[in-house]
């Protein structure tokens, strides 16, 4: 009884909040719900299978892909998309389709305890722990711990594990099931200390990692890797958007030829990741998505033939207008998340708008900016804007890249786009000029598939600022 | 100078967790500026400590700090420069390594390098996080502006009488042993708990410990005109840096809810 009107609140809660205009009203209705009945996320989960997805960078991503996955399947599918990944964003996602009997939740870092053992679940998605909103989480070597026990005290849960992060590795190393998937790890600062012995954790050249204390903590075989093909050759995911629209091609916007992603299995299979989201990161989660969804009983092909078609998740990757000027929004709101993102962007030559805010959800400290690459960016313009446009203009001036510094996001996108057209809309800022005409210079023009459009990076809340202000552009504009 | 200056951060794998590796960059590039010739060194703790005129130590969690602690004291170099006038900067978990003592995840007492004269134990209350504002105390060094960073600290620094503060602290919580102070600071060593990281919004500290490890005197920076909030900065332009200053300060000393949110937090 207390759990159908737990059930009830929440969705009244929800739809109240939708109609009042007050945003989705997720965590509204969830956090009713779960004061009405503290245990409605066992209840909700009870009678559906349940897989986890958790890990610092590419939660959203790999829980959209791999709900889709697992819907190839054929079975109902619930999922929280809107990325509330605490409790109250579960149990709202879970109230709002009683009828699916599969259920992919993200679940933040901090949760994943908790969340583990309320739902039972029959996978758990293990990405990648690094340094992530300073203020809140200072230690990521004592989240790798805490997930350490929570799966040791779930049995029967099929972990699937990145095995070229260390701290996922101690982690996943006491559960009783675990996939090693390797997947990749650009950022390594953080995994450098042996969670085992507290020696030092030596990385290779080709990604392969031991403890050279020996205490005998090593990288452990996986059952499969992700490996690069050849170049591609003719137009497979090579070029953006030929005919404008809602779908973005691979990343080489460039005009470079963009990689080739497989899943290379012990066994001797191997699989191409086929997607329209760019990047090596988005071909990662795919691959961790395959093999839960492959856990869960959809035959890899299966899965990543159905991710495929995904085109966006949550309004990233997608061109999208703000301010009336075409862009592609981009979210990086951490080291390890932007050191992705830069193989990305940072052989492009357009304007770039980067946003970087400092609120409760972003982290207070915008510190690790000092710990992005932004040097990589010196062949591109950048605006810096949000919150904290000042100290990602102290960051840039020393990373010697030029830049534009104007504090209101929309305005910014409207300084990158009317610069990078020629039409100087604010003159006397010689350094802006020079940095205009160097890129002119220094530009192919017929490498650019999309000369108008303007990339915006953001970190979590600005992000979602610059999203809330978009509208989907238009096709063929 | 005919040799250039040499720059090491120290242990960036162990103690870099705050954006510190900052502090070693923005050095190397005003050194540049003033046309010295630099060599950067990223020194990892697997290799022994390099010979370097300046040190940077930076942020890090409880057990790669005690591991930190132990590896410079068998490595000796850090202790013989900073005896034969090398300057160190050493920031929050590098500030307590310094000392005499600190804490580790343990709960037990390690033994610090002991550059500075200070002692740091873990504290009774909440971590200390968020921004910090700082006068520089009348002995300190230089002639500094207001100091400003951001800390995420759980010990306390109690200051030894080889020592002075670096600043008073007129925000945040600093040393957090009673005394109002925040840093210490022995001859050419700088220890703090402000990261942000410190020089990117202290430039005239970074200048100070160029004046030092450089031996030529104050430099002369051609002023800039700081005419626009669209800025391109060159080098030498400190407006960047400046207009961080302010809004930080601002944010920190110059408001009535930062004077409210003080006395909150203390």
């Amino acid at each position: 009884m207390r759990f159908r009107f737990a059930v009830f609140t929440t969705r009244a809660v929800n739809a109240t909040s939708r109609r009042l205009g007050r945003g989705r009203g997720t965590v509204a209705g969830g956090r009713s719900g779960l004061k009405v009945d503290p245990q409605l996320l066992q209840h909700l989960t009870a009678s559906r299978q349940v897989v986890l997805v958790t890990g610092t960078n590419g939660k959203t991503t790999t829980t959209r892909l791999l709900a889709v996955a697992l819907g190839a399947g054929g079975a109902t599918v619930v999922s929280n998309e809107t990325g509330s990944n605490m409790p109250p964003g579960h149990v709202a996602a879970l109230a709002g389709d009683r009828r699916a009997t599969v259920a992919v939740l993200e679940v933040d870092e901090i949760y994943l305890p908790r969340v583990l053992s309320a739902t039972n679940p029959a996978a758990v998605v293990l990405l990648n722990l690094s340094r992530d909103q300073l203020d809140r989480t200072n230690e990521v070597r004592m989240v790798s711990g805490h997930w350490r026990a929570a799966l040791a005290a779930a049995p029967h849960a099929t972990v699937v594990a990145n095995a070229d992060d260390p701290l996922v590795v101690w982690a996943a190393g006491a559960a009783a099931q675990v996939r090693w998937v390797g997947a990749g790890l650009r950022w390594q600062l953080d995994a450098v200390g042996c969670p085992s012995c507290e020696g030092r954790i030596a990385f290779d050249a080709a990604g392969s990692w031991a403890c050279v204390t020996g205490c005998g903590f090593v990288r452990p075989d996986p059952s499969v890797t992700m490996s690069t093909g050849g170049e591609a050759t003719g137009g497979e995911a090579t070029c953006g958007e030929p005919t404008g629209g809602e779908s973005t091609g691979g990343e080489a916007t460039g005009g470079a030829s963009a990689t080739t992603y497989y899943g290379e299995w012990a066994d001797g299979r191997s699989e191409r990741i086929r997607l329209l989201l760019p990047g090596r990161f988005n071909h990662s989660n795919a691959l961790m998505a395959a093999v839960a969804a492959e856990a869960m009983g959809i035959a890899v092909a299966d899965g990543l033939a159905a991710m495929a078609d995904v085109g966006e998740v949550a309004g990233r990757f997608t061109t999208r207008l703000v301010n009336g000027v075409r862009t592609r929004l981009m979210l990086a709101k951490n080291p390890a998340g932007w050191s992705e993102l830069l193989d990305l962007v940072g052989n492009d030559d357009g304007p770039i708008v980067i946003s970087i805010n400092a609120r409760t959800a972003d982290g207070a400290d915008p510190s690790w900016l000092w710990d992005v690459p932004f040097e990589r960016l010196a062949r591109r313009v950048v605006v810096a804007t949000g919150d904290r446009c000042r100290d990602l203009s102290v960051r840039l001036h020393y990373a010697g890249v030029a830049h534009v510094m104007e504090s209101d996001p929309l305005a910014a996108v409207r300084i990158a786009h009317d610069g990078h057209d020629g039409h100087d809309g604010h003159d006397g800022y010689d350094g802006y000029d020079g940095a205009k005409r160097a890129e002119r210079d220094g530009g192919d023009d017929a490498d650019r598939t999309d000369r108008e459009r303007v990339d915006v990076i953001g970190n979590y809340t600005a992000f979602a600022e610059l999203l809330q202000a978009s509208v989907p552009a238009p096709v063929g504009t | 100078m005919t040799t250039p200056l040499r720059i090491a951060v120290v242990y960036p794998d162990l103690l870099g967790t705050y954006g510190d590796g900052g502090n070693g960059l923005i050095l190397a590039r005003r050194a540049q500026w003033r046309g010295t010739e630099v060599v950067l060194a990223q020194a990892t703790s697997d290799v022994g400590l390099p010979e370097a005129d300046i040190y940077c130590l930076g942020g890090g969690e409880d057990g790669p700090q005690v591991r930190a602690a132990r590896s410079l004291i068998e490595d000796g170099t850090l202790t013989r420069r900073a005896g034969a006038g090398a300057v160190v900067l050493a920031v929050c978990a590098g500030y307590q390594i310094v000392g005499k003592t600190f804490p580790g995840a343990d709960g037990m007492l390690h033994e610090g390098v002991g550059l500075l004269d200070i002692a740091t134990a873990k504290g009774s209350g909440p971590r200390a996080v968020g921004e910090v504002a700082g006068e520089p105390s009348e002995d300190a060094p230089g002639a500094l502006p207001a100091l400003t960073g951001f800390e995420n600290h759980g010990g306390t620094t109690t200051l030894g009488p080889g020592v002075t503060p670096l600043a008073r602290v007129v925000y945040g919580v600093g040393n957090g042993d009673g005394s109002g102070t925040e840093g210490a600071v022995s001859g050419r060593v700088i220890g703090t708990y402000l990261h942000g990281p410190l020089l990117a919004r202290n430039p005239a500290l970074a200048d100070l410990l160029l004046d030092w490890a450089l031996a030529d005197g104050p430099v002369e920076v051609p002023p800039h005109d700081p005419a626009s909030d669209r800025v391109v900065v060159a080098p030498f332009d400190d407006s960047a840096a400046d207009a961080l200053r302010e809004e930080r300060l601002a944010a920190t000393m110059g408001s009535r809810r930062g004077r409210v949110r003080l006395r909150r937090r203390r």
